[in-house]
């Protein structure tokens, strides 16, 4: 491994800052979106082998590069790891601003509420009577 | 353009596979536009520092800030995937809860 400088850190520190970012979604709105790892787990998996397949196609046919400077040097197959987190990280803000969105709007439906009935809510978030 | 591929896949995902019909609820543009203004940040700091770099042949040259119009594209068609799959799988665990 090259010696690691603070600037190889750099994408690293931008997807970092998305997670610490959208954390307070989690904890002040409880979102419960980490809570319910399992489920986020499944929902980013289409997007994360979709998505590093796309990015692989474009590196390789020359599309975009990434400089060596600011990635700490960790490949899988061919991309920077920082890259492979990427398709992590942003669908997991996504998830978290759409919960939050939920929390601050529960009349805007997003679709897996239960039918028309408001008894559900407490069953779906075991925490609401709090 | 493969990038259009990616949007009409996860449209199809949306409306016709799972019709968890994102596209056609309030929450879901609410949401997206916060992401949205997040991700020109993102996508400057990436392009601006530059960690990533674009060849100019392989981008129609179209940019909002610093984002060529392909990763906005890409971007809303990771998000909506995703989001329609963890609306799906909500779904799906309710139906099971009963």
């Amino acid at each position: 491994m090259p010696q690691l400088a603070w600037s190889h850190l750099s994408y690293l520190a931008v997807l970092g800052g998305c997670l610490l970012g959208t954390a307070p979604l989690e904890v002040l709105l409880r979102t419960g979106v980490y809570r319910r790892w399992l489920r986020l787990v499944l929902a980013l998996t289409p997007g994360l082998v979709l998505g590093v397949a796309w990015d692989l196609y474009a590196v390789h046919a020359g599309q975009w590069t990434f400089d060596r400077r600011y990635v700490i040097g960790v490949s899988i197959a061919g991309l920077p790891i920082e890259e492979v987190l990427f398709f992590i990280v942003i669908p997991v803000c996504a998830v978290l601003t759409l919960e939050a969105v939920r929390r601050r709007r529960p009349g805007w439906l997003i679709g897996d509420e239960a039918g028309d009935s408001g008894t559900i809510r407490a069953e779906l978030c075991p925490d609401d009577d709090s | 353009m493969l990038m259009l591929l990616g949007l009409a896949g996860a449209v199809s995902v949306d409306l016709l596979l799972l019709k968890t019909r994102l596209l056609l609820r309030k929450a879901f543009w609410v949401a997206y536009a916060i992401l949205f203004g997040f991700q020109l940040l993102v996508n400057g700091i990436l392009t601006g520092i530059p960690i990533v770099s674009y060849r100019a042949s392989a981008v129609v040259g179209i940019r909002i800030g610093y984002a060529p119009v392909e990763d906005l594209g890409f971007g809303f068609a990771l998000i909506l995937l995703t989001l329609s799959c963890w609306v799906q799988l909500g779904r799906r665990e309710r139906s099971a809860a009963r």
